[in-house]
């Protein structure tokens, strides 16, 4: 059977793929909204949030960025126009030369643009990016010593004295 | 060092099902995401890009004490049946196999860890995915493991970060932490029961996302699902671990919940189904992968609910990587077109319930169901 026809009231519209086990046996329905309404499903979670390749395709068309299908990564060649096509950034530079893009789209998909997580350290760190570094490794440790996790504290209390300065 | 029998115990520890619900959650994987300053991510790499890549993360390897005395296979190097058992047993993905014709892409591999159930592969999407995969529902205990050995890494290897959106990858939709947790679970009960619909639903609405058996695109087959945190930006690591953990627990409990549902309201017909799933697997002469695992579906949850007692989770599980083509095909010695394949994945699966899948009938299962209420209501 077409999987854009309703198994339940056979219009053209069906968007929902129902999998069911029923006497042993792996069935698989495809129904329209309405009748997976009816029968108690909503649609899943990766059709009801947004299609990514569906945000990037609207992305260049806004007003602000009519030029931005020529916007081209200085580093590894990739063009908007490619980005918005395949969804996926050519190299670490690709952030900068498309930033006003990302962090709309960053904001779209997680809700902000700002990582709190780890905090890498380079080989040559500014004291910010070491007090964000020991902030990290400070959290994890209250973390460890809550739990009662003493191995991981005391790993985490070496990793702290390697980064603090002497 | 590229013989795959050095993988230490074969790659297939997530399977011995002892973690906490193994009867629930087969197993919990968390990944990192990582890639290094000066070189283009991998669907843009160029062959220079991708050998040096592997050449730094060689050097790294060295003096990361979680990977020493690891195996570190390289995918050009290594027999394609080989290939596929390590996609089968889930330590790569479809990407480090390449396409068919021109095979795997220059500076793809994987590492294994002898020490820990971690791994690290190289020139995938993004330069490297660290990732660990555990038996049964650890999350925490998965995300200590990857940490430990990206700290080992980072130490090493200049990794792209950004001040502000943090760790970059090639997708938009692993940037920040990089962090992908997932826990892959049995949820026949709210299938049976229907309520497996709201419950995926609500976990849309928690920030987490359900797959298939092999991750992205894949279909839900057999009843397991993989359930995992849909954003990587703006939470810590332990956060967004914590969530996960929590939010796995509360639907193992629905889960649960729906079982004894079954069993109140429907006891006759779920023994039945059970038994039947029994007697299929133990007699069937072809088996095709899917109805195999739907089948696995129907015991596993009689195992579950003590329906089938002298059966072990750990057979099943060792039933679901088995029976896969390309194990199949090492078993046999030779390349096996399906319905072949489906005749030694019906042989393979009677001979392990002979050896070790005997159910025995005692006080708990009755011979004769009370025949005046054969719905147990």
């Amino acid at each position: 059977m077409s999987e854009n026809v309703c198994d339940s009231c056979g219009s053209e519209d069906a968007s929902v793929r129902l999998t069911q086990i029923e006497n042993d046996a792996m069935s698989t329905y495809h129904l329209c909204e309405t009748c997976a309404a009816e029968k108690g499903l909503e649609p899943a979670p990766e059709s009801a949030g947004f299609p990514l390749t569906d945000f990037l395709a609207q992305m260049g068309d806004e007003p602000s960025s009519k030029d931005a299908p020529d916007t081209q990564c200085s580093f590894c060649g990739l063009t908007f126009a490619v980005f918005r096509e395949t969804g996926r950034l050519g190299c670490p530079h690709c952030y900068e030369t498309f930033e006003t893009h990302l962090r709309r789209l960053l904001r779209r998909i997680h809700g902000g643009t700002q990582h709190v997580g780890k905090v890498y350290l380079p080989p040559d760190p500014t004291a910010s990016e070491m007090e964000k570094r020991l902030e990290g490794l400070r959290r994890k440790l209250h973390r460890a010593v809550d739990s009662e996790d003493f191995e991981r504290a005391a790993e985490l209390r070496d990793q702290i004295r390697s980064v603090e300065p002497a | 060092m590229n013989d795959f029998t050095t993988i230490p115990d074969y790659g297939l520890s997530w399977l011995e099902a002892s973690g906490d619900h193994a009867d629930i959650v087969l197993s919990t994987r968390v990944r990192l995401a990582r890639n290094l300053q000066g070189h283009a991510f991998g669907p843009r790499a160029r062959v220079n890009d991708r050998e040096a890549v592997l050449r730094h993360f060689k050097d790294s390897c060295e003096r990361a004490e979680t990977l020493a005395n690891g195996s570190l296979l390289e995918m050009p190097d290594i027999a394609t049946r080989t290939r596929r058992i390590l996609l089968e047993r889930r330590l790569i993905t479809r990407d480090l196999l390449g396409d068919e014709e021109s095979g795997p892409p220059v500076g793809t591999a994987v590492h294994l860890s002898s020490r820990d159930p971690v791994s690290v592969m190289v020139n995938e999407e993004d330069h490297l995915r660290v990732q660990s995969l555990v038996s049964g529902l650890r999350i925490e205990e998965a995300w200590r493991m990857v940490d430990r050995l990206d700290e080992e890494l980072g130490r090493e290897l200049p990794y792209a970060f950004h001040h502000e959106f943090g760790f970059l990858t090639s997708c938009p939709t692993n940037v920040g932490s990089g962090l992908r947790a997932s826990v892959f679970m049995h949820l026949p009960g709210l299938v049976l029961t229907k309520e497996i619909g709201k419950v995926l639903q609500g976990l849309s609405q928690v920030g987490l996302t359900f797959r298939g058996l092999y991750g992205e695109g894949s279909e839900v087959v057999g009843n397991f699902f993989q359930v995992s945190n849909q954003t990587t930006l703006g939470k810590t690591e332990e956060d967004l671990v914590d969530h996960l953990d929590k939010i796995a627990r509360q639907v193992i409990n629905y889960e649960v919940h729906a079982r004894q549902v079954l069993l109140r309201d429907a006891r006759g017909v779920t023994e039945d189904k059970i038994w039947r799933a029994y007697g299929l697997l133990r007699y069937a002469r072809t088996l095709s992968f899917e109805e195999l695992m739907n089948l696995l579906s129907g015991v596993r949850l009689g195992l579950s609910l003590k329906l089938l007692p002298g059966l072990r989770v750990y057979t099943l599980n060792k039933m679901m990587i088995f029976t896969q083509p390309a194990h199949l095909e090492q078993a046999a010695g030779h390349d096996l077109p399906a319905a072949e394949s489906d005749a030694h994945r019906a042989a393979y699966v009677r001979r392990i319930l002979a050896t070790e899948g005997e159910v025995t009938l005692d006080e708990n299962t009755p011979e004769d169901p009370p025949v005046t209420d054969p719905n147990g209501r």
